[in-house]
């Protein structure tokens, strides 16, 4: 459904990308997992016509991103990261504004976003800009929704929402692309990574890699031990001391260690945890988080 | 938690020293309360996560604290002074660091840590020898001279932070400091954290992560102007029948 083939751009003497290809299969859930600065708006910018690369090609639906540009718009849905609602408008005169300039209706369309759209219906004629930041993310799915399109992207679209509004937000993707919609979401949590088809790790412009997210922790090779001690900061920092320690971080109420190589032993970190009065210790080998593996390959 | 080890009993000795303390704190606007009759106390040397969702009205409780905006009714002191009638001493004695870095971005590295030690009154002598380390221990020394704007995120972001703890405030104020940095980034930033509390800053932040709420001493979560929870994430999970935070999180929240 998307195929982006060497794409690079530079804003003068930065690269934002460098030489990214990727796929997106008809009704996949994708995921673009990235920090900020990582090119993720851009790539985005590119596929949505907004922007020219600099060399590369990339095609959605068979349509090229330069040449085909005013097709593509026609079956894209773009949720920018910034939302690009007038906010001087109310929310009904919003999605009645978005349907209008794709020469459709809110009727004709209005199942595909009646989930999202219901919960702010009771505020429709408030403007936008007097909306929290929520509903503004409802409203501005909504509208980029409202002309049914084949392809949806959202640039960050759970940035800055607390932990419950995301959990929400991505069981609405779900529900979406149960309807065959096709979805490219980027996003700079980790943790989002699972809940996707298939993922692109992406880092100063360039692809770490592309594969499901399971595959990508079942490829991962390096030995992971898990920690926890009743002191968290001194165990780290005692960790790091350790002689055949190679990275140590903390993860949640974990710290996550790799060794020099992958022979430093579960009884040798508990022998040394113990000799530095650690209390309450546990020292167990984990399979690889995407975190893990996204840490390991920004070092290389 | 058990006090087993002498460190920890060292922590909670210095964790009796109440830096913050707040009692029935409201704030409304108009017919809507945005805090809902807040009582709770920070201490000092403590590293206090605030947990809410989006609304909940976690910005407003910290535009209070640091004497940017006046509670309706409640009684607040922070750093031992009165949020209604000595909010400069406040000021005074408190960091702030939000999300956006306040960093001026067309001054240098250098400029900017002189600015900020400017405003807080900090004599030449004492700026110079603090600017040194500082630049030292963030491995700025070298890049002193460039301009803010074309730094990484990660270096604004240690800066930032250094910035807003170079006037040794006793109590630092963090907005989601760590929003879309990449994860060694943020865990690095963590670190400083660690580091500025164990020399006896009181850390209160804010995070939407919720791995970084376990990294806190207490937490508190707010839903809809209220506290609903304040405890050590362990007692927390273990009150909520919870594997981590965020699945007690998700409870409260939802």
């Amino acid at each position: 459904m998307i195929e982006v083939k060497n794409i690079s751009k530079s804003y003068k003497k930065t690269s934002a990308l460098q030489n990214i290809s990727l796929e997106v299969q008809e009704s996949e859930l994708f995921g673009l997992i990235g920090p900020d600065g990582a090119g993720k708006t851009t790539l985005m910018r590119i596929l949505m016509t907004l922007l020219l690369p600099d060399s590369g090609d990339a095609t959605i639906n068979g349509l090229n991103v330069v040449t085909d540009f005013k097709k593509i718009r026609h079956i894209v849905g773009y949720m920018p990261g910034r939302f690009s609602l007038y906010q001087d408008l109310s929310v009904e005169e919003n999605l009645s504004f978005f349907a209008t300039v794709f020469g459709t209706t809110v009727e004709e369309n209005y199942d595909l976003i009646r989930d999202i759209y219901y919960q702010i219906e009771p505020f429709k004629k408030r403007r936008a800009g007097k909306l929290s930041g929520g509903m503004k993310q409802k409203l501005a799915l909504s509208c980029a929704l409202i002309h049914s399109p084949k392809i949806l992207v959202l640039d960050e679209p759970t940035t800055g929402v607390d932990a419950v509004s995301r959990k929400e937000f991505w069981e609405m993707l779900k529900k979406l692309q149960q309807k065959g919609i096709t979805i490219f979401v980027s996003t700079p949590y980790m943790d989002e990574a699972i809940l996707c088809d298939q993922v692109a790790l992406i880092q100063n412009g360039k692809i770490l890699d592309v594969d499901s997210p399971k595959r990508i922790t079942e490829k991962f090779q390096r030995k992971i031990i898990r920690m926890r001690s009743d002191e968290m900061f001194r165990l780290i920092n005692d960790l790091r001391k350790f002689k055949k320690a190679e990275s140590v971080f903390a993860f949640g109420q974990y710290v996550h260690f790799t060794g020099i190589n992958d022979d430093v032993e579960e009884s040798e970190l508990d022998l040394y945890l113990e000799k530095l009065n650690h209390k309450n210790v546990l020292v167990e080998e984990i399979p690889p988080e995407i975190e893990d593996v996204f840490m390991n390959l920004m070092k290389q | 938690m058990t006090l087993s080890s002498p460190d920890e009993y060292q922590k909670n000795t210095i964790m009796n020293e109440q830096i913050i303390t707040v009692q029935n704190l409201v704030k409304k606007f108009g017919s809507f309360t945005a805090n809902d009759n807040l009582t709770f106390d920070v201490y000092r040397g403590e590293i206090f996560g605030f947990l809410g969702a989006n609304g909940a009205g976690k910005t407003t409780a910290l535009r209070i604290l640091c004497g940017l905006s006046a509670p309706t009714s409640g009684e607040v002191k922070v750093a031992g002074f009165d949020i209604y009638r000595e909010t400069e001493k406040i000021k005074k004695n408190i960091g702030y660091m939000s999300q956006k870095f306040s960093l001026y971005e067309d001054l240098t590295i250098a400029e900017n840590i002189q600015l900020y030690a400017g405003i807080y009154g900090i004599s030449s002598k004492k700026r110079k020898a603090k600017m040194a380390e500082l630049l030292k221990n963030l491995e700025l020394e070298s890049a002193k001279n460039k301009l803010i704007a074309g730094l990484p995120l990660g270096w604004k972001q240690k800066l930032a932070f250094s910035v807003a703890i170079f006037h040794e405030p006793k109590i630092v104020f963090l907005d989601e400091p760590t929003g879309g940095v990449d994860p060694i980034t943020r865990r690095r930033f963590w670190d400083l954290i660690y580091e500025a509390a164990s020399n006896g800053i009181t850390v209160f932040v804010t995070t939407h992560y919720m791995d970084e709420a376990e990294y806190c001493d207490r937490v508190s979560i707010m839903d809809a102007g209220k506290i609903e929870a304040l405890d050590t994430p362990a007692k927390l999970k273990e009150k909520y029948n919870a594997k981590n935070m965020d699945e007690v999180f998700i409870q409260i929240a939802r």
